[in-house]
């Protein structure tokens, strides 16, 4: 696999967010606006980046059976130095993400990468990943955010927009319309991007994590 | 030779239609349609057009992109429709009409397979969908002579303001939603559906007599509790649809009584001054699981 396949396979063809449906909280909490969207984007990308990098690098030391908590201790210091610079240098990106910063800890993209990809390829691939899984998180959350805000709020990152101002339907900046943007999206993802799984491909097979899951290599079904 | 033909019960056919059936129910609306416009002025009828055209609209269009057969002329459109206009308030902007129409039609109905397979009520499930969007304009209530009036529920629940009399109240002058408010209109549509048994008594008897029981019981003015919200449109109309309410009469009778308890939680203890449409959206989900209970038992071999 090249770099470039590497890479742009997150923007679209296992784009996390609508394809892997990884990371579906921080997406559906913080995809009301723009500038929210952006600042996760970035927060939970350099997070991925740095956590790729460092599990990857110690994927031969760290033992099989402790690997998670291994991950997890690790992600969990990335998150703790991305807060305290966002607290420092944008403090009003903090207020508005909210709980929603310390939670990368837990967004299952970072933990899905060291666990389907980091841990068993190179360094340099795996930061291309994490810049891929990145940029394709980015986009999902700025494509629903920019759904979200322009209609919810007739806004486009704070700027009002001029006919929209006066007619906001605000059940879109609310959960449910937050639901059903999602579920808009992945339709036309699925519609457009994605090849159709045969009958037959139903299961692990026909998953989009099965050509770097461990179980389907082994020709286990994961329940 | 004719060929052997075999096939999976029923073998005998009824005349009747989900067309017929939706005609009745149609002309049973009729009265609510007339006394809409008396009530309310002309705008009334201009909002009733836009929701039936843009719900027939949208199943037509719909139906066509996906490339599935074309049920406009069932008339089950029309009635999503003339419903969803009867919960919307007269001033509400055309638009936004439209918006709760297409909701109606494409996310609740034909996104979960169409007619007979929506598990929710469109009409209901689109005015919630409408009050949470568009709360300003969904809770103004403005009379043709431009007074603004609040609905009586809301009256009661704030304590202050001039309650309509019980006559007023009958005949549908009060604040409300357009086709709510003529209860004369709502219960000659009613006993119309009974009498032509496209509906049976079940439902809607269950969820008035649990409304006026309850507040009987908690000491609440009866009448108003029965004459005011969407209660009397809901009993006749919404909470006796095909598709998301139990089969069986006593499902029937549960699912009144669950509306009924439901809506009187939400009317006397609840945020909202109105919970009809909540009650049916929640026992709406219900549903399966009450069918499943009150299922009739097979006379042989059903014992499990």
């Amino acid at each position: 696999m090249n770099q470039l396949q590497n890479f742009s396979k997150g923007l679209i063809k296992e784009n996390p967010v609508l394809v892997l449906i990884l990371g579906t909280c921080p997406t559906l909490a913080t995809s009301t606006s723009v500038t929210g969207a952006l600042g996760m984007g970035a927060a939970a990308t350099i997070v991925l980046l740095c956590s790729n990098i460092v599990i990857s690098a110690l994927r031969k030391i760290i033992p099989d059976k402790v690997r998670i908590p291994c991950f997890i201790v690790l992600i969990a210091g990335f998150v703790t130095m991305v807060q305290m610079l966002v607290k420092a240098f944008a403090p009003a990106l903090d207020a508005s993400l909210g709980i929603y910063l310390p939670l990368i800890v837990v967004n299952c993209i970072i933990l899905g990468r060291a666990e389907m990809f980091a841990q068993k390829n190179k360094v340099l691939d795996s930061a291309v990943d994490a810049l891929g899984m990145g940029a394709g998180f980015t986009l999902a959350l700025c494509l629903m955010a920019t759904i979200r805000e322009v209609f919810g709020a007739g806004t486009f990152m704070g700027m009002e927009i001029p006919v929209l101002i006066d007619n906001k339907i605000s059940i879109m900046t609310m959960a449910p319309g937050g639901f059903f943007v999602f579920g808009l999206l992945i339709a036309i993802v699925n519609k457009f991007f994605k090849n159709k799984p045969k009958k037959k491909d139903f299961g692990c097979a026909g998953c989009p994590s099965a050509a770097i899951c461990r179980k389907a290599e082994l020709g286990e079904e994961c329940a | 030779m004719k060929k052997l033909m075999s096939s999976v019960s029923p073998h005998f056919h009824g005349a009747i239609t989900t067309q017929k059936i939706m005609l009745d129910v149609i002309i049973a609306l009729m009265p609510a349609l007339i006394a809409s416009n008396i009530i309310f002025g002309l705008r009334a009828l201009l909002v009733e057009a836009v929701c039936v055209a843009v719900c027939v609209l949208s199943e037509w269009g719909f139906e066509k992109i996906c490339k599935k057969e074309v049920t406009v002329s069932d008339l089950s459109a029309v009635v999503t429709g003339l419903l969803l206009a009867f919960n919307l308030p007269v001033g509400i902007p055309l638009w936004q009409a439209a918006f709760g129409s297409i909701v109606a039609i494409v996310v609740v109905k034909q996104l979960f397979g169409g007619i007979g397979q929506n598990f929710a009520n469109p009409a209901a499930t689109a005015r919630i969908i409408m009050m949470t969007a568009f709360s300003g304009t969904m809770t103004t209530w403005v009379f043709p002579d431009g007074v603004s009036s609040a609905t009586p529920l809301a009256i009661m629940a704030k304590g202050e303001g001039d309650l309509p009399t019980y006559l007023q109240m009958f005949l549908g002058y009060r604040g409300g939603c357009l086709g709510e408010t003529c209860v004369l209109a709502l219960l000659l549509g009613g006993i119309y559906l009974i009498a032509r048994r496209v509906i049976t008594w079940h439902a809607p008897v269950a969820f008035i007599a649990t409304v006026a029981l309850m507040s009987l019981i908690c000491g609440k003015d009866v009448g108003y509790q029965l004459m005011s919200g969407g209660l009397m449109i809901a009993a006749f109309f919404m909470i006796t649809d095909y598709s998301s309410t139990p089969a069986e009469n006593i499902g029937k009778l549960v699912f009144g009584v669950g509306c009924g308890l439901i809506t009187i939680l939400i009317r006397f203890w609840g945020n909202y001054p109105e919970g009809v449409s909540y009650s049916i959206l929640i026992m709406n989900i219900l549903t399966p699981y009450i069918s499943r209970l009150t299922r009739a038992k097979p006379l042989v071999g059903g014992g499990k």
